[in-house]
């Protein structure tokens, strides 16, 4: 579905990222690993068209990706939730929601109001409420459900986890397992690789802008230089 | 009297309202201080004017003005801040080139004008006094009232009900997140400045019928009221800015009622600045509009 191949980018001379090529297969979920300032965020921005590359080429289902605007990318139905949530504050959950109905451009919406809330019940009961006012929790479920609006056929989720209880992030991850089910694709990106291998079908592990590794996340998570470096147990 | 100088406040403040929404828009949106946009409201006059000079009505006018200053103040984003932002100098690079359009404006209008003060012939806006109680009100004071509230009304119907309200605010909120949602913002910051500048064409026609001068520097005193409104009503608050066009429209007309009128800004600027003393983020202000580019 998505193909991703040879992209470089770089920030006012850094090498953000140095010749990744990546694939997601329909109704996959792919996590990407890897630490701190490896390019993780960097590569979802590249493909969501806010940042834009050197080289390489950004495929959806055999159409040409690279270079595209933000909103030509949505169109596409690549829906990005970004990293530390950015909910629009002001605005209502109600209103949060309708504003992800901008990204179907037209097109048809796989997801509807009472779909976000089947999903997240918790979003109904604040459905009136400012988006600012909500927790971690119910922000990062609220842009989940934006991002469904918008009628992904490809969802990007950049560390749901982040900053999160851990009852919070059983949550949001179950609810992500059930939209797999229903058969939505995913790319995940997480720091917390033990999370994401758990969560994921494969995974790709990216070091200094980089793919170092790949493969299925169960095998992945018994690797042992995996295991040394990001599970934490040498 | 009194009754009378408060009806005449209200007039004064709709005019107000009316320039200072679309510099606060503006503001909201981009954080970034028009000051073309006196410039704008004065071109928003001349367009009535010379389109009832050239034998045209003045219905036609009002629409030509709005339209003209409408598509004005998109050229004014395209060319003082567009490019700026890209390199993200908007902040302070965005006052000094809004600073020269609007002295281009002001030069073009001044040549065409020949600078000179322009008047509508006589009756342009039929001279019908309507009395009841003690009052006295022009047909063009009711005009002028039902104007503004009309197109307040429009605006706050455009922004808190339509899905059209929902993009412009989630760009204001956080243009990152709004360009994931598909929300292109350049063709939000361009319907934004739009509406900012026919509101602010609406009022200079307004002004220009009112006292029935118009000149090429007629712009610059609103800019002033305008820029201490938006302070006043809390940076970037539509609500705000409404409720401090009130007061200051009120504090106006009843200070040249009642006082000397050469202590007219005097008082209406101790007034802001003791205001400001006890709510430093303006009556209506968060607490980040203070800090420019804070949000973002």
């Amino acid at each position: 579905m998505l193909e991703v191949r040879n992209l470089k980018v770089a920030y006012s001379g850094i090498q953000a990222l140095r010749g990744v090529s990546l694939d997601v297969a329909k109704g996959e979920t792919v996590a990407l690993i890897g630490p701190n300032g490896a390019g993780k965020s960097s590569l979802l921005n590249t493909i969501s068209g806010i940042v834009r590359p050197e080289a390489g080429s950004v495929t959806m289902d055999g159409a040409d990706l690279t270079g595209m605007r933000p909103w030509g990318v949505t169109n596409a139905g690549i829906l990005q939730v970004p990293e530390s949530r950015k909910v629009f504050s002001e605005m209502t959950v109600l209103e949060n929601l309708s504003v992800g109905k901008t990204a179907l451009h037209g097109r048809a919406a796989d997801y509807d109001l009472s779909d976000v809330f089947k999903v997240f019940p918790i979003l109904e009961d604040r459905r009136n409420q400012r988006a600012g006012s909500l927790s971690g929790g119910q922000q990062q479920m609220l842009v989940i459900g934006r991002a469904l609006m918008g009628g992904p056929r490809l969802l990007l989720l950049d560390e749901p986890s982040l900053g999160l209880a851990p009852v919070i992030i059983a949550q949001v991850f179950e609810a992500l397992a059930a939209l797999k089910t229903q058969g939505l694709t995913i790319l995940l990106v997480e720091q917390n690789a033990h999370l994401a291998l758990s969560a994921s079908d494969r995974a790709y592990v990216m070091e200094q802008g980089k793919i170092v590794k790949s493969g299925d996340s169960a095998a992945l998570a018994e690797d042992p230089e995996i295991t040394a470096l990001y599970l934490g147990q040498a | 009297m009194l009754a009378q100088q408060l009806l005449n406040g209200l007039v004064v403040s709709g005019v107000y309202a009316l320039f200072s929404l679309g510099f606060t828009l503006v503001f909201g949106i981009q954080r970034i201080l028009n000051l073309a946009h006196g410039a704008v409201f004065m071109t928003g006059a001349m367009v009535a004017y010379y389109t009832v000079d050239g034998g045209g009505p003045l219905w036609l006018g009002f629409i030509l003005a709005i339209v003209v200053s409408g598509l004005l103040s998109v050229l004014v984003e395209i060319i003082c801040f567009r490019r700026l932002r890209k390199t993200g100098d908007e902040e302070f690079g965005g006052v000094v080139s809004s600073i020269g359009a609007g002295l281009v404006i002001t030069t073009i209008a001044q040549q065409v004008s020949n600078t000179q003060i322009l008047r509508f012939p006589f009756e342009t806006f039929p001279v019908v006094i309507f009395r009841f109680w003690d009052l006295r009100v022009s047909m063009l004071q009711l005009f002028m009232a039902g104007a503004a509230i009309v197109m307040v009304l429009i605006l706050g119907y455009l922004f808190y009900k339509t899905a059209f309200g929902r993009r412009v605010r989630a760009v204001t909120d956080n243009e990152h997140a709004a360009m994931l949602m598909g929300i292109n913002p350049n063709r939000i910051y361009s319907q934004t400045y739009f509406l900012a500048g026919a509101l602010a064409g609406a009022a200079g026609v307004l002004v220009g019928l009112a006292f029935n001068s118009i000149s090429f520097v007629m712009g610059d005193p609103y800019l002033m009221f305008g820029f201490a409104i938006i302070i006043l009503g809390g940076l970037g608050s539509i609500p705000g800015a409404l409720l401090a066009s009130v007061v200051f429209g009120m504090v106006q007309t009843l200070t040249i009622a009642y006082l000397p009128s050469g202590l007219t800004d005097t008082i209406i600027f101790a007034a802001l600045f003791l205001i400001l003393l006890i709510r430093p983020h303006g009556l209506l202000g968060q607490e980040d509009a203070g800090n420019l580019g804070g949000r973002r």
